[in-house]
């Protein structure tokens, strides 16, 4: 009867860790996101959609920021998406086995968590250095080189999943291999296509580390891709660290406007993709 | 017909189309009808776009072996004059004056390797029981909900965390915690130089805690994941026999997922390694290993995120490249080990 006793309490000492584990774990989770909503709602206002970045000290807005993050992110997932989704179409259409494929695979996992300051580094390396100045464009290149993990390994899960027989139908009509890839296997995989694209720019637009030394910032307007361009990350920085309060300010907002976008875009790829999650 | 030929050819001059024409009629000709001369034509022109796709793909594969391959090769070449003079010297050296070029990696290194360790002892438990939780205790309705808010947790840029971390948990930790951890811990003899005061409230804990919050949503989903592929039939045996809900997961789901969930692990432990933004903020920056868990510190990507624009002379910048040399192999490193350990589950489960 002891025996029983003791393994019962052991299983209701584990489970109620368990469940304090749970409790704890999201509480923290919780904790940071209502600091983000009370401390960001509070900066948010017109000006910050409309006025520049403002000098220490007085008010002003995010708009050079926000316009900044949004030419980075559209350049690089530009540059990214395409050179990813041809990559991912190798390995699941092409070389299916290949040793190619499994070197890729392997590498492209890696280079999914690899510390992105590291990119930022090597970027520097390769362009600011050589150009002489730092540019939106190497921010951009940067923000590309994140966005290729992401989009190789969505294209390649999504298109594993088109049936073969799909394919085989396609090829049994005469179709090349191009057109079978191209208007059979895309169509089959297009929401979870579409889901990979909106997972890297959810990646990519909260990335600082990257942008630090290859966009810097830039407390003014600019279009100009060969100058240093601001962001919404390292305004959030730069404004953070600093000891004015309305720059904190700024910081907060700009975090909070971080956060909904990228939770809109994962929670949209998510609903893109459900349907398909669930056949599987 | 061929007789028009030759003329259409020289008014046309040499190019490509005229060349199509030409063999399009000579087709022609050959077969007698028009229809398989289109039809070969779309053939070859078909033929052709295959070709150039297929190589496109390829060489768009090959692009991803040259990025790692590049960022390697610029890495090293980049560092090459800080290797020159401080030789193996930098990794053991704790000096880091940029006025004197006196530059050495041991501080950065420890910090990056305690953040991470202090990180991993509270995510890899927690992160746990929150799988543990998900998979055998929440009620149905909630799983899904749970799950899936954890998961979009883990999308959360790392600089919300720091940002955070600045203003709400450090002053927190500062005010609340550190001084009872210095009180308490004052006279046990090795907690003692661990939680030596004063309390700062940046530091080397508090990156290790933010650090653990951020990796904890990686571990619980991965571990989720993991504890979903085993068979239910196994899970339903052991109950069978009478286990309680604790003895299946110790002696049945656990064994059974011990290396899906150490890859797990490792790759949390991987961004913990690389983590920069959240860590940058409480950090504190300071170039020195102190005995303390509460006294400030740094990073290898603190050090690069915080110094490298500002750093004057080939010799800095170069300094500052060779530490983010040896972050990439580190991460690499327990990445590829992480990798190499989840792809035998899959292979497992498949």
């Amino acid at each position: 009867m002891s025996l029983y006793a003791t393994r019962r309490s052991a299983n209701s000492i584990a489970t109620t860790l368990c469940w304090v584990a749970a409790i704890f774990g999201l509480a923290w989770l919780f904790v940071i996101l209502v600091a983000l909503l009370y401390e960001g709602v509070r900066g948010l206002s017109p000006a910050v959609f409309t006025e520049m970045t403002p000098p220490p000290g007085s008010a002003g807005g995010l708009l050079n920021a926000i316009a900044g993050s949004l030419v980075m992110t559209v350049i690089g997932v530009a540059i990214g998406t395409p050179l990813g989704m041809l990559a991912g179409t190798y390995m699941a259409e092409y070389g299916r086995n290949s040793k190619l494929t499994i070197v890729v695979r392997f590498i492209n996992d890696i280079l999914l968590s690899a510390p992105s300051i590291v990119v930022g580094l090597f970027v520097y390396t390769i362009l600011v250095h050589p150009m002489g100045h730092f540019s939106a464009i190497s921010g951009a290149v940067a923000l590309a080189l994140l966005v290729v993990p992401v989009v190789v390994r969505t294209t390649e899960d999504m298109l594993l999943l088109v049936p073969g027989s799909m394919r085989e139908a396609a090829s049994a009509l005469g179709a090349p291999r191009a057109h079978v890839v191209g208007k059979v296997a895309y169509r089959a995989a297009k929401a979870g296509l579409v889901t990979g694209v909106l997972l890297a720019v959810a990646r990519v637009s909260g990335e600082t580390a990257p942008l630090l030394f290859t966009a810097l910032n830039n407390q003014f307007w600019s279009t100009d891709l060969a100058a240093p361009m601001a962001s919404l990350p390292v305004v959030i920085f730069q404004f953070a660290l600093s000891p004015y309060k309305d720059w904190q300010q700024l910081a907060w907002t700009g975090a909070l406007l971080i956060t909904i976008a990228v939770l809109a875009l994962s929670i949209t790829a998510r609903t893109l993709s459900a349907g398909r999650r669930k056949s599987k | 017909m061929l007789s028009i030929e030759p003329g259409r050819r020289s008014a046309n001059g040499a190019g490509g189309e005229a060349d199509s024409d030409m063999s399009e009629i000579v087709l022609q000709q050959a077969s007698q009808s028009s229809v398989t001369a289109d039809r070969s034509r779309a053939l070859g022109r078909m033929a052709l776009v295959d070709g150039i796709f297929r190589e496109a793909t390829r060489a768009a594969a090959v692009i991803v072996l040259v990025i790692l391959g590049g960022v390697i090769i610029s890495l090293v070449h980049g560092s090459l004059p800080a290797v020159r003079a401080f030789g193996f010297g930098f990794l053991v050296s704790q000096s880091w004056n940029p006025v004197t070029e006196n530059f050495g990696a041991l501080p950065a290194i420890y910090g990056t390797i305690m953040t991470s360790v202090i990180a991993m002892l509270i995510a890899v438990p927690v992160g746990l029981g929150i799988a543990i939780f998900l998979t055998e205790l929440c009620p149905y309705v909630l799983r899904r909900p749970i799950g899936t808010a954890i998961e979009l947790l883990a999308g959360i840029p790392s600089i919300i965390y720091g940002i955070w971390g600045l203003f709400v948990l450090a002053p927190f930790l500062q005010t609340h915690v550190q001084p009872a951890l210095i009180a308490a811990f004052g006279d046990i003899p090795v907690f003692s130089t661990l939680f030596a005061g004063p309390p700062y409230g940046i530091g080397l804990l508090t990156a290790g805690f933010i650090l653990a919050i951020m990796v904890l949503p990686f571990v619980a989903s991965i571990s989720r994941d993991v504890f979903e592929t085993v068979p239910p039939v196994l899970k339903e045996a052991a109950s069978g026999i009478g286990c309680t809900t604790w003895e299946v997961m110790r002696y049945v789901v656990m064994p059974y997922t011990r290396v899906g969930v150490i890859g797990g692990v490792m790759l949390g432990l991987g961004r913990a390694l690389g983590e920069t933004m959240a860590v940058t903020f409480v950090i504190g920056n300071a170039h020195k290993i102190s005995g303390s868990l509460l006294a400030p510190g740094t990073t290898i990507s603190a050090t690069i995120a915080n110094e490298f624009t500002e750093a004057v002379g080939d010799l800095y910048t170069s300094a500052l490249i060779e530490l983010g040399l040896i972050l990439f192999v580190i991460t690499f490193i327990v990445l590829a080990i992480a990798r190499y350990m989840l792809m035998r589950i899959e292979q497992k489960s498949a």
